[in-house]
């Protein structure tokens, strides 16, 4: 064959730096804006270890949008099931989270939320088979389906724990702040911004060092061309399916951890959080969902201490701000 | 020369539209068919469901006399059956080499037949780490194809492959294929172009309505004008 443009340079892909870059600009923006460094390094910690939870939750609806084009409007049952689970294990054996013994904490800590996360994602299982299953490719239906989830998830979560707020105690070890001269920063901020930096390194290497998270990146740009390649995409989509419900449970014994109670319309709450980040960083990017949930971490951090009557809608006007930028989120991966 | 590929009776519905009204051909193996016909035939539609990803509703698709009519998308890949769609559908997120991985779903990537396929496609080679989204159009439908011939396959479904692109890539292409040929490949081909089908062609279906309207030897469907424009409603001359 001839040289055929193969000679051809082709313009070097430039990175999209951009929305990676806003987070850190906001932050320092906000800076001379707030005054005390002591408060703006509280506020930015506390926006950090916010925004890593909310990814953590909604991570796996991002791929599940993505992927499979599939609106869960149930995701939120998950993060519930998984607080809720968490309590089961650590009420009763209360007397290892208040022993002041790391170990002993991590002994009832590391159960809780491997139980979470699998009863989460066995839950996942279920909900796809049964619900989202029958309604592929019928968006209104999704819908209505999934939020029909949710409420029947809330529902049974108040008819077996009662329509109380649950008490849910930090482990010992967690309490309490790290002091740097006049700087306080909550241990267990650090651990949820640990946590959820952990898991958005690990999804990026599942996504970009391996062959199922190249066949993730594929599905969600085109499904049906790596069904003709004789990929059993359904398959896969359980697993992303599991995998995001399993996070979302996650999220949920973090939430619950960081604001020490659990109640049955937690799920509900957080949805509309985890949507708007899913919906800023663009279906299907776990880039731009970690970006997004930072961004909206931030801003109700600092717009409740700069201006809280506007905390109420900061959320719904940085959407609208980054959609009037980017139409389809920060990295739009899917044409949808 | 035996079918590997063969229709009967094929009829395919997408919504309440009948696109194909009872297809039935045969394609041999070790040839390549060209696929001809006006625009809105159903030349795509009849690739599409060869691969299953439309499925008919009536009739019989058979695949070295196995039935597959009934099989899913990926089921008809696994038996052999390669693909390239006429919107090239490479993965634009992910580099040339991530589609080729991917494409290659049985084993890692034989470098022998990389280097073969680097021959005739010497820019895949040049932009191996290079983002498929970024490449030209050319340069995606050699992708497209690399894709569709990185592991042996059976049969190869080609919807017009040279669809939009410049006349000197078309005739790279055409050499590429005709490589390709050489090899042994069964291939069933959609093409719009004369000359490309005059240079690949060994049979030809002409298709109209959703129905094969002519079945034969290619030469002879190039040779005779009257017949060109009875079938396609003008010669092929002009139908470049």
């Amino acid at each position: 064959m001839s040289e055929m443009a193969a000679t051809d340079a082709l313009p070097k892909p430039k990175r999209d730096i951009a929305p990676v870059l806003l987070p850190i600009a906001l932050a320092l923006l906000m800076l001379p804006l707030i005054g005390s460094v002591s408060s703006w390094v509280t506020l930015t910690v506390a926006s950090l270890a916010m925004g890593m939870m909310i990814f953590i939750m909604a991570s796996g609806l991002t791929l599940v949008f993505g992927l499979m084009d599939v609106l869960n409007f149930g995701h939120g049952a998950f993060i519930a099931v998984g607080a809720y689970v968490a309590t089961l294990v650590l009420l009763p054996l209360a007397s290892f989270v208040q022993a002041d013994s790391l170990l002993a904490n991590l002994a009832v800590l590391l159960p809780a939320v491997l139980l979470a996360m699998a009863v989460s994602g066995a839950l996942g299982l279920v909900v796809e088979r049964v619900l989202v299953l029958p309604v592929y490719g019928q968006h209104l239906k999704q819908i209505l389906m999934t939020t029909g989830g949710l409420i029947v998830a809330e529902q049974t979560l108040y008819a077996l724990w009662g329509p109380q707020i649950i008490p849910l105690p930090l482990p010992t070890a967690l309490r309490g702040s790290l002091i740097i001269g006049d700087i306080a920063i909550a241990k267990y901020r650090l651990l949820a911004m640990l946590v959820g930096f952990v898991i958005f390194v690990a999804i990026e290497l599942v996504l970009n060092r391996t062959k199922i998270g190249l066949l993730i990146r594929a599905g969600v740009e085109n499904r049906e061309m790596v069904e003709a390649l004789g990929y059993r995409v359904r398959r896969l989509f359980l697993g992303v399916f599991m995998t995001g419900s399993a996070l979302a449970g996650l999220g949920g014994v973090m939430w619950g951890l960081y604001r020490e109670q659990v109640h049955a319309s937690i799920g509900d709450e957080l949805t509309v959080l985890v949507f708007i980040v899913v919906i800023i960083g663009g279906l299907g990017s776990v880039t731009g969902c970690f970006i997004g949930a930072l961004l909206v971490a931030m801003v109700a951090n600092y717009g409740g201490f700069l201006l809280p009557k506007l905390a109420l809608v900061s959320n719904i006007l940085l959407m609208v701000a980054v959609l009037m930028w980017r139409p389809r989120g920060l990295y739009a991966v899917t044409n949808r | 020369m035996s079918g590997l590929l063969t229709l009967s009776d094929v009829h395919t519905h997408i919504g309440s539209y009948h696109i194909l009204q009872g297809v039935a051909c045969e394609v041999p193996e070790g040839r390549t068919t060209m696929l001809l016909g006006r625009n809105g035939a159903g030349k795509t539609t009849t690739l599409r469901t060869i691969m299953g990803l439309w499925q008919a509703s009536q009739g019989a698709i058979a695949l070295s006399g196995d039935r597959i009519e009934r099989l899913a998308t990926p089921d008809i890949a696994r038996l052999g059956v390669g693909y390239v769609p006429e919107s090239m559908a490479v993965f634009s997120d992910l580099t040339v080499k991530e589609n080729l991985v991917l494409a290659a779903r049985d084993g890692p990537l034989d470098d022998t037949h990389l280097a073969w396929i680097f021959g005739f496609f010497p820019a895949l080679k040049k932009f191996w780490l290079t983002r498929a989204g970024s490449l030209s159009g050319g340069q995606k439908q050699m992708l497209s194809i690399a894709r569709a011939i990185v592991e042996p396959r059976k049969l190869l479904l080609i919807d017009e492959p040279t669809k939009g692109l410049a006349p000197g890539i078309v005739m790279a292409l055409i050499e590429c294929l005709k490589e390709i040929k050489r090899r042994g490949a069964t291939i069933l081909l959609v093409e719009q172009n004369f000359y490309a089908a005059r240079e690949l062609g060994d049979k030809v279906l002409v298709m109209d309505n959703g129905t094969i309207v002519h079945s034969g030897e290619m030469a002879d469907l190039a040779a005779d004008v009257p017949l060109q424009e009875h079938l396609l409603g003008l010669s092929l001359e002009q139908h470049q």
